[in-house]
């Protein structure tokens, strides 16, 4: 009686890992992720798009899953916290930065933003200023830090990717924006 | 956190318990829970999922006042998918997080008291099926008159809101007088008078409320089974205590587990319906039953910062000594007491320190409204009234042609002192906090340079490090922990403190740790479960550091003791001589001496068996006064705060602009920087929330309905609304603290809300004696200015300098970080 409609056969990719699911029409990619793939990384703040914790990537891009029906991920790639690290030796840089500024206090929000800022660093790839922290991640609330500290972690660890690059073990070659006024340190 | 200079510090004294380095406080520590947080492993209590799991829901009252006629659920119950559904009948007992004021009950019995109320409950196969059976749930209410203004709730007193009250629509009255306040104002020089409303505000933890409970079958002898509750509750202990009540068990036959927190801020700080609910669905259905908030019905379910109207006096002499306040205030409580009784002391009790009154008085009384009841936020019952006086102070500076922070000086009651409503204050580092801001904010150069438009503001303030007293009178330890050491050179450490973001496992840890020669990552922290740790009050007013630190410090500290006997007595040196640190039992006089800790822990274990140690704490009974209420805002030890603020106003929109609050704290002792720099940083956040953005209020023209229950209506500020924090750590150790620590996670919200309202008035000269300083009050201050000064009737605020028309052009906009290109 609950379901409005039969069931449907999905197929995508989570984590890097090919999946097929049978979900409910009305369900969201939140509700496929968290109830029957049970990654529950993903965080349900208040399930209409408006605080940003269930923020995962599709395709590479950060999306709210509360917002998005499970279907729309047909044939897509969707990243969510749980595979943030893959290729990063079971952490990833991010994650290491967060931890070392304390910039998770109760964690919450932390899945979401992560999946904001590595969106950001990977698109700029090259270390990123407050500002482009700031807005990048205006979409993801948090409510216990301040953003202060999780702002200086994620400069923190764009600056630790950019070096890495720089030592030579990944050479990228990549288009480095002039800063402009507006990115210059205060 | 490796010290390398341990050693060598170490070698120059040989009575190493007094003087010996700390390895691990005072430093910075990855907390010994984020890395699964950030992982997405940690499972809060909406991932758990148990076989056989039912989802609940709750059917909520869409009256704001109601007598309940009648209520039929047997469409409901037969619906295929629907296990049970539960009413108010189900619950008959109230209950009330204070013991002298039950006057709430799980479910509505006879009558609902605000839009949202809990009517009915069901469990069913999924949430959608118990969606489908709440609207099948049928009930006939009797619409009754309904208040929403505190006074006329306490004018109109015929039509009785809540229905335990024995006082009418009064919900608490606390009037205290400390010397003469009549003779101090009129002794005065200048009285300033002022009229201020702080407005309601809410927590908004970004994780919503959540319950699961399970029972196991029963015994042979037809005894219950054991009922497991985990809830996202800050206070594990307390929920264990009206659970029995409520469901009529044994407390033995109930085991509470506060699953990892997603955020609280006392907004978890009591039960819930939500808790009740699933507990007695889980009864009568024998299977798990899980029921989570929508976000919705998190700002229904409220239990925030109260609203509150205020009339202040304050009497000074010219050189700008206090020498009386009065205060008058008006408390908004909503439909149930939650903590009512304690807020409505706090209002008063909490505003005699830092500056020192010869005379103080106040009035405060609380209404019951038909709205969502308030109760704790960070900072409970004291932001408001600070609010109030620090403007006045403003004021007070203003008149007199004194510098606000000079002013501040002068008052300053210091260490060691007692308040004139006879608190023991310890340790004050409050002069440092002001002098911290001063200099951070380069506010003697910067402040009368800046022009017309850009402004800076100061304020100060003072909190507890945990009430003196538990909710529930009693003589036992306010905390307690036990410490277990294992021969694989580990420390675990069972506590009933509820961790809910703010780190307290970590500070367990690290104490654990600076005693036992351990990194914090060897420390294992197992909290807040009932079944296996001792009784803990759980996460409100601050309290952990300092008692749950205390009592751990004295567990680690007896284990340190045999672990240092059992190493010495192998060398054959003095006790004194053997040090613990970076994993290591190590010889102060022979550095190159040293054992592993796990072969140290091995020869305290064959020396003294299993190592275990249990460490309480109960709070010195000599802080508080001898009157009725006296022990309310009584506590161990008191911290202090100064915030300086910058902003910017747009007097053409009235838009104001936080470019950098500077937050000094004295927390006494900082054990572990980053998360106090943290707590700091978070608590500013949330009072320039509340002083620019938040606003949580039902509306009367659409019979108490939630204007705003939403993350996106209620605004809170994101990323880019956010201004520069910069927190400044000050000591003042205290020697009621465990090594001087005191707290660090309520105080800095405090000033945060004056200081901007003091730097509005710097920067256009209109004063903000409301909450929020929205756009449209700013404007019509300004416009008001405006038209007394082309009146001839004031002054142009700074003599309008860098004013609009100025030929020389505005002025450079103030560098915030936040602005985007």
């Amino acid at each position: 009686m609950s379901a409005p409609g039969p069931a449907t056969l999905l197929r995508l990719r989570v984590n890097g890992a090919p999946v097929q699911v049978a979900v409910q029409p009305h369900h969201t990619l939140l509700e496929l992720l968290r109830y029957q793939l049970d990654l529950v990384g993903s965080k349900q703040g208040c399930d209409k798009g408006d605080c940003g914790a269930c923020t995962v990537q599709i395709d590479g891009v950060p999306q709210l899953s509360c917002l998005t029906l499970a279907l729309h991920a047909e044939g897509r790639e969707v990243t969510t916290v749980e595979g943030l690290a893959l290729g990063h030796g079971g952490v990833h840089p991010l994650q290491d930065a967060f931890d070392r500024w304390d910039a998770a206090q109760c964690g919450f929000c932390t899945p979401g933003i992560l999946m904001s800022a590595e969106a950001l660093l990977r698109r700029m790839a090259r270390p990123v200023t407050g500002h482009e922290v700031r807005a990048a991640l205006a979409g993801n609330l948090c409510r216990c830090t301040g953003y202060t500290k999780i702002i200086d972690a994620v400069i923190d660890a764009s600056e630790r990717m950019a070096a890495a690059r720089r030592s030579g073990t990944v050479v990228l070659e990549v288009e480095v924006d002039p800063p402009t006024r507006d990115h210059a340190p205060q | 956190m490796a010290d390398d200079s341990h050693h060598d510090d170490s070698r120059q004294d040989p009575s190493e318990a007094a003087t010996r380095p700390h390895w691990q406080l005072g430093g910075t520590h990855r907390k010994v829970d984020a890395m699964e947080r950030m992982r997405g492993i940690t499972r809060y209590t909406d991932d758990l999922k148990l076989p056989g799991m039912l989802h609940g829901k709750i059917k909520r009252s869409p009256h704001a006042h109601a007598r309940i006629v009648s209520i039929d659920t047997r469409r409901a119950e037969a619906m295929p998918g629907v296990h049970a559904v539960v009413t108010g009948r189900d619950f008959p007992i109230p209950y009330g997080i204070i013991p002298w004021t039950p006057d709430e009950n799980a479910l509505a019995v006879d009558k609902v008291c605000y839009v949202g109320d809990g009517v009915a409950a069901v469990a069913a196969d999924d949430e959608d099926t118990a969606i489908e059976a709440l609207d099948a749930i049928e009930i006939e209410y009797e619409l009754l008159p309904a208040y929403f203004d505190p006074e006329q709730a306490l004018e109109r007193d015929t039509v009785q809101i809540n229905p335990y009250s024995k006082t009418g629509n009064l919900s608490k009255k606390v009037l205290l007088e400390f010397g003469d306040v009549e003779a101090g104002l009129a002794s005065a020089e200048l009285v300033v008078e002022g009229e201020y409303f702080f407005e309601g505000t809410t927590h908004a933890a970004i994780e919503p409320h959540c319950a699961v409970a399970h029972v196991e079958r029963g015994g042979a002898a037809g005894e219950s089974g054991l009922l497991t509750v985990w809830s996202a509750t800050q206070v594990s202990h307390y929920l264990h205590r009206e659970l029995a009540k409520v469901l009529e068990l044994p407390a033995h036959r109930i085991r509470v587990i506060q699953p990892p927190l997603g955020g609280a801020f006392g907004g978890k700080s009591e039960p819930f319906d939500l808790e009740f609910c699933v507990a007695k669905l889980a009864m009568k259905t024998g299977r798990p039953v899980k029921i989570l908030y929508t976000r919705e019905e998190v700002f229904y379910a409220h239990r925030g910062r109260h609203p509150m109207r205020m009339k202040h006096r304050m009497g000074v002499t010219r050189d700008g000594t206090i020498t009386a306040v009065d205060a008058k205030t008006i408390i908004d409580g909503g439909a149930y007491s939650s903590f009512g009784l304690v807020t409505t002391y706090y209002s008063g009790q909490l505003l005699c320190a830092p500056y020192t009154f010869p005379a103080y008085r106040f009035y405060s009384r609380r209404a019951y409204t038909n709205k969502p009841a308030c109760g704790p936020k960070r900072g409970h019952g004291s932001v408001q009234p600070r609010f109030a006086i620090e403007v006045q102070l403003d004021k007070v500076a203003h008149a007199l042609g004194l510098d606000p922070i000079e002013l501040r000086r002068r008052n300053d009651m210091g260490a060691g002192t007692t308040t004139v409503n006879e608190f023991r204050i310890g340790s004050n580092g409050f002069l440092e906090c002001l002098r911290r801001v001063e200099e951070s904010s380069g506010w003697k150069q910067r402040r009368a340079a800046l022009p017309y438009g850009r402004g800076l503001g100061v304020a100060g303030s003072t909190y507890i490090s945990g009430t003196n007293y538990p909710i529930y009178p009693n003589q036992m330890p306010q905390a307690a922990v036990q410490v277990c050491l294992d021969r694989s050179g580990r420390a675990r450490v069972f506590s009933g403190a509820n961790d809910i973001g703010q780190g307290s496992s970590t500070m367990l840890a690290v104490i654990v740790g600076e005693e036992l020669g351990l990194p914090v990552e060897d420390v294992r922290v197992l909290a807040a479960d009932t079944d296996l740790c001792p009784v803990d009050l759980g996460a409100y007013s601050s309290r952990i550091t300092l008692m749950v630190g205390n009592a751990c410090m004295q567990a680690a500290q007896e284990l340190r003791r045999k672990v240092q006997g059992a190493v010495a007595k192998r060398w054959d040196v003095p006790r004194r001589r053997v040090t613990l640190a970076q994993r290591m039992a190590i010889d102060l006089e022979d550095p190159d001496r040293h054992v592993a800790i796990d072969q140290a822990f091995w020869w305290a274990e064959e020396d003294h068996g299993l190592l275990g140690a249990v460490g309480s704490y109960n709070t010195p009974k000599d802080r508080h006064g001898d009157y009725r209420g006296g022990t309310i805002g009584a506590s161990p030890a008191y911290s202090f705060t100064a915030h300086v603020a910058e902003v910017e106003v747009d007097d053409e929109t009235g838009v104001v602009e936080v470019g950098t609050i500077w937050v000094a704290h004295d927390c006494g002792h900082a054990l572990s920087r980053r998360i106090v720099e943290g707590q700091m940083e978070g608590s500013a956040y949330m009072g320039f929330a509340e002083a620019l953005m938040e606003q949580h209020v039902v509306d009367p023209q659409h019979r108490g309905v939630h204007a705003a229950p939403s993350l996106l209506d209620y605004r809170i500020p994101t990323f880019l609304d956010t201004p520069e924090l910069r927190a400044l750590i000050v000591e003042a150790p205290d020697d009621n603290g465990p090594y001087g620590a005191k707290e660090a996670g309520e105080g800095p919200l405090h000033p945060s809300i004056p200081a901007i309202a003091n730097a509005i008035f710097d920067a256009v000269g209109v004063r903000m004696d409301a909450l929020p300083f929205s756009p449209p009050r700013v404007l019509a201050a300004i416009e008001t200015r405006r038209a007394r000064e082309a009146a001839g009737e004031q002054a142009p605020h700074k003599q309008a300098l860098g004013a609009e028309g100025d030929d020389l052009g505005r002025p450079p906009k103030m560098v915030s970080a936040r602005r985007i290109a």
